[in-house]
């Protein structure tokens, strides 16, 4: 019973936006609107709180009632700073960077071949991709501790980056075919026929469709990567650990006090969260397509 | 298209910086050339010239941590050794350790484990001899040991494995003050009947203070420890010499019920998810009348810095029912992985090993950062330095008396065939030690009696049990 | 990656062979995805279903040895496995559905004209851009804890004293925080499958003088049933495979309570060190996931069959 109303989908958000939501009922709308604030704040607040207390002393984080004006102090990013966050942030940097390169280096070639020019069996090949996502990872990290030990691969980033792109890979897969299907096919065949190059034609005819999608895919891909925690806890230790376990180790030696751990949780966290903030609309985009097609 | 990233040598963060300059593009590209020029063999920053760096993986207790806070002066009386630190919580400490050791894994130098894995790795063939390294050593000192601790560090063979940092026994602290207003003396040496009487008569909770301060979080290393001190003293075992499980004895049965009846009834808030950390809080704030658990958490208790508390504490030994010297032996101590051996890095592990189980280190310690922070338990010769006996008065005497009676070749009254006090010095005892571990707490919880979470643990125990007697026809 | 174009791949079948040829060139590009995909993630679950066969305790001496399905017996003879499995159904399920449920109203919230509304939608999503580790330390002190922690304090008026939430209620702790980072990406789905709508057919439907719920309930509602869908889909795919939160939280307790199969799995292997048993859980849980995800699959691939078909 799938609706026959799929043809323009999210492109038209940007129409919708400019146009008259619901008209009617007067107070009705403000209600709504206070309520949807309300809900936003509350929604967020506990990560404003993280960041607030990150920047107060340890006497004014630990009260109880909480409190709301302090002066604030930069002592407990010093704190981690100087308990050497440095490293762990490259790890993660160059494990997420380097991961979502491969991502796309891999999957926007699988995606086009499956999508502009499809043979039969397209839907196995999806399934299959997908379905390595369902299967749990925990059940396979014995073998591959084991194997990364054997080949001396252990405590090395490059280890987490392959990982992480085969992570990452069906995900990436699946939302650049969407993307790809958008190309119109005539425009395409239309190029060929000219004696255009493959090069160009997929410079000109495909890129512009696919870039956006190529976008929100990074997006998605570097956040699951720079979170990811599982890997990095078992097969790192010294050299190539990310932020994450930094976080972990940080609490245990530090001790749980709350504004250090929340300046730790906070640096942990930014970086991802700015890059998801620039670039929201992306993400829409690129999840409705993911879902309508 | 902003232009490439640049490829002078100058270092990463100034590079990085001009590259943030040219746009975002070139920036990702940028940081992908920077960090593989730098992560490539997947190490992010390294030593110089015949340097040789030791990665040490230690447990991140506050002793520990002065031992990092102090190591950059070991690396300047040695400019040829480079130190890099994993510091874990205990649980991921041993289980990145144990991973790491018993898959011949090469990363680690050095490491931190307790008397419960050293006898079993050295056994194993894991762990590098200390004997020879300490013999050419010159003013080591290893006969200044505490020869229990010494005994509990020791292979098959007598030699040492592994070279003690601290070591710890189990007593019972209690508020002098609050016996005093109540009218109740602490014997000389206390039962548990009479710990559990004293809890009835100072719980309050009205007034936020709990009777008694136990531990009941899961994990062999938490409730377990002070519970399989009760259990031993109770007359329970976990096993006959023929390995059948015993956990479904009466006197396990007892042991079980006493204390998760006492935690339930006299305990603190939470005290299904307390463990070392969170009971020293309770207790140095003031909110337990007692509290039972490694003699190290004197050095927490009396820290005017922290606790409201010192001064107003007095230590009896472990309480007992049946089976005296009912204390527990435990040492955080410092190996050498076999692998160094091949690697080429023991001898420069072990310079680093013996600065830090030195007979200086304490003193050392104790001058730059305070005498409370000198680790205890380790030497003899810690008892005698007049500053350190000084500061710790009121728990020196207690902690050597416990740590020194403490016998984990026989920790239970009727006879065993396994050794170790709070753990059984078996391969399966964490997980073992673990699932039962979950079952008591669940018990402490109150979402099971505690003979329902003997069952369970009756059926984990029993396949152990099994697998020693398939192993002994 | 040319010399595997050759290779007869068993996951494509065979094609007549007048197609052959034509049909590699263009699965070529396919193949390096396929390849990485197989190898990266396929052989270590082959090593895994070996193992399982095998007695092997890293920690005692002496390798592996074949002991058959011995393993697989302990697994189900185990009663904190069943209570594990039975964790880890209501912790996936609870927290999709719930979240989804949130993320659909939230979506609706969104879906109007207001002041502010991008802002409040960046404060919306924050949530599910925090790192997993981060947000479950974030509940666990700075929300749950019982003497500091906010929650407490917003409930005092109402007579809550120093409740421990986290171990009276440990699964359902977890469960809410899972749901607060989980209810961002189902209200970003089902956002972009509001907007999606086709304006005339609402406008119609006004015109018709349909109410609003009549609206929301013929019209909406099954216009967003994939984007519904796939949101329930991939939530659940990755919320079965919850660690960090329950890692940082509870550590799977107390007892068992708030243990899931992968970390229950994760405890087998990485403090027990019994890697045939560990190996012999995980794939009992691959043989229910792959049970469990066939229908799921079909259930989002169908409506990619009515498209194309």
């Amino acid at each position: 019973m799938a609706a026959p109303t799929t043809e323009r989908p999210a492109s038209t958000s940007e129409t919708r936006e400019l146009a008259p939501a619901h008209r009617g009922n007067r107070a009705g709308p403000a209600l709504l609107t206070v309520l949807t604030w309300i809900l936003g704040i509350g929604f967020f607040f506990p990560i404003l709180w993280m960041v607030l207390s990150a920047f107060k002393k340890e006497t004014d984080a630990y009260t109880s009632p909480p409190t709301l004006f302090f002066t604030p102090t930069l002592e407990q990013f010093q704190t981690v700073f100087s308990s050497g966050i440095g490293p762990y942030l490259l790890n993660s940097l160059f494990a997420t960077v380097m991961s979502t390169v491969f991502v796309l280096l891999f999957a926007v070639p699988a995606a086009y071949a499956v999508s502009l020019r499809p043979v039969k069996k397209t839907q196995d090949v999806l399934f299959f991709f997908i379905s390595t996502k369902m299967l749990p990872v925990v059940a396979a990290i014995v073998p591959i501790y084991v194997v990364v030990n054997n080949i001396g691969m252990l405590d090395n980033i490059w280890t987490l980056v392959v990982l992480y792109t085969a992570m990452n890979l069906p995900i990436a897969v699946w939302m650049m075919r969407s993307f790809f299907q958008e190309v119109p096919k005539e425009l395409l065949e239309a190029a060929s026929m000219d004696g255009a190059s493959l090069w160009r034609s997929m410079r000109e005819v495909v890129l512009p469709v696919v870039s956006p999608g190529i976008a929100a895919t990074s997006l998605i891909c570097v956040i699951f990567a720079w979170n990811e925690f599982f890997f990095a806890v078992n097969l790192t230790a010294a050299t190539a650990a990310t932020v994450p376990v930094f976080l972990v180790g940080f609490i245990t030696s530090e001790g749980l006090y709350f504004a250090k751990l929340c300046a730790a949780a906070t640096m942990c966290a930014l970086p991802v969260v700015i890059a998801g903030w620039i670039a929201q609309n992306k993400l829409v985009q690129g999840l409705s397509f993911g879902a309508v097609k | 298209m902003a232009p490439p990233p640049s490829r002078s040598p100058d270092r990463p963060h100034r590079r990085l910086r001009r590259i943030a300059r040219s746009g975002p593009l070139a920036l990702l590209a940028g940081l992908a050339v920077t960090l593989s020029g730098c992560a490539g063999a997947g190490a992010l920053g390294g030593g110089g010239e015949g340097q040789q760096t030791i990665t040490i993986a230690i447990v991140s207790n506050p002793q520990m941590k002065d031992a990092i806070e102090l190591s950059p002066q070991f690396e300047a009386a040695n400019p040829d050794i480079r130190l890099k630190f994993v510091s874990l919580s205990e649980n991921e400490a041993r289980a990145k350790i144990t991973a790491s050791v018993a898959t011949n894994s090469s990363e680690f130098d050095a490491v931190m484990i307790s008397n419960y894995e050293t006898p079993q790795w050295a056994a194993n063939g894991w762990l590098t001899d200390l004997d020879p390294l300490m013999a050419q050593t010159p003013g080591y000192d290893e006969n200044d040991f505490i020869p229990a601790v010494r005994g509990a560090l020791s292979g098959p063979d007598g030699h040492m494995y592994a070279v003690p940092f601290y070591g710890e026994s189990s007593f019972l602290m209690y508020r002098k003050d609050l016996f005093e207003q109540a009218g109740i003396v602490m014997p000389a040496q206390p039962t548990w009947q009479d710990v559990a009487a004293a809890a009835r008569k100072l719980h309050d909770p009205a007034n936020g203070m709990s009777g008694i301060c136990l531990r009941g979080k899961p994990g062999w290393g938490e409730v377990m420890a002070p519970f399989d001190t009760v259990a031993n003293t109770f007359g329970a075992r976990w096993f006959d010499p023929q390995w059948n499980a015993q956990l479904t004895s009466p006197e396990f049965k007892a042991a079980a019920n006493f204390y998760v009846d006492l935690v339930r009834d006299y305990g603190t808030p939470g005290a299904a998810t307390s463990g070392f950390s969170e009971c020293g809080t309770q207790f140095s704030q003031g909110n337990a009348a007692m509290w039972y658990d490694a003699t190290v958490a004197a050095g927490i208790v009396e820290n005017p810095e922290e606790s409201r508390v010192s001064g107003k504490v007095g230590y009896a030994p472990a309480p007992v029912v049946e089976k005296q010297d009912a204390g527990w032996l435990y040492t955080w101590s410092l190996a050498i992985p076999k692998t160094s051996e091949e690697k080429g890095t023991s001898a420069a592990a072990w310079r680093f090993l013996s600065w830090m189980t030195s007979k200086e280190y304490g003193p050392m310690v104790g001058r730059q950062l305070g005498w409370e922070h000198v680790p205890p338990g380790a030497r003899q010769s810690t008892y005698q330095i007049p500053e350190y006996v000084e500061a710790s008065k009121a728990y020196a005497k207690p902690t050597l008396d416990a740590i020194e009676a403490a016998d984990q070749k026989k920790p239970t009254v009727q006879p065993v065939p396994y050794t170790g006090i709070q753990f059984l010095a078996i391969p399966e005892f964490q997980d073992l030690g673990t699932r039962v571990s979950q079952q008591l707490s669940a018990a402490v919880a109150g979402q099971q009696t505690a003979d329902e979470a003997l069952e369970q643990a009756q059926v984990y125990a029993e396949t152990v049990g099994q697998s020693y007697q398939r192993e002994g026809q | 990656m040319t010399t595997t174009v050759e290779r007869p791949a068993e996951i494509v079948p065979r094609q007549p062979a007048s197609a052959g040829r034509e049909g590699w060139v263009r699965r070529a590009p396919l193949l390096p995805a396929l390849i990485f995909t197989i190898i990266v993630t396929q052989l270590p679950f082959m090593f895994t279903i070996y193992y399982s066969l095998q007695s092997w305790n890293l920690v005692r001496p002496g390798g592996p040895q074949f002991v058959g399905l011995d393993n697989y017996v302990k697994v189900f003879t185990d009663s904190a496995f069943r209570g594990v499995a039975v964790n880890t159904v209501v912790l996936t399920a609870g927290a999709v559905l719930i979240s989804m449920v949130l993320g659909l109203a939230f979506a609706l919230l969104l879906d109007r004209q207001f002041r502010g509304r991008g802002f409040v939608r960046t404060l919306l999503i924050t949530p599910f851009l925090i790192t997993p580790v981060a947000a479950a330390l974030l509940w666990k002190t700075v929300l749950f804890d019982p003497t500091y922690g906010l929650i407490n304090f917003v409930l005092s008026p109402f007579g809550v004293g120093q409740t421990d939430w986290i171990s009276t209620f440990p699964l359902t702790s977890v469960m809410v925080a899972l749901i607060w980072q989980w209810t961002p990406f189902m209200m970003l789905l089902t956002l972009a499958g509001l907007q999606s709508q086709p304006h005339d057919v609402l406008e119609a439907a006004r015109v018709d003088g349909a109410g609003s719920f009549a609206i929301f309930r013929e019209v909406t509602l099954p216009h967003l049933r994939r984007f519904i869908e796939l949101g329930i889909v991939l939530g659940a795919i990755y919320l079965v495979n919850t660690f960090d939160a329950i890692y940082m939280m509870t550590q799977g307790g107390p007892g068992t309570a708030s243990a899931n199969l992968p970390f229950y799995i994760y405890q087998r292997a990485f403090l027990g060190f019994d890697v045939g048993q560990s190996a012999a859980m995980g794939v009992v849980v691959v043989i229910a996931t792959i049970i469990v995800s066939t229908f799921a699959l079909r259930l989002i691939f169908r409506s990619f069959q009515t498209e194309e078909g």
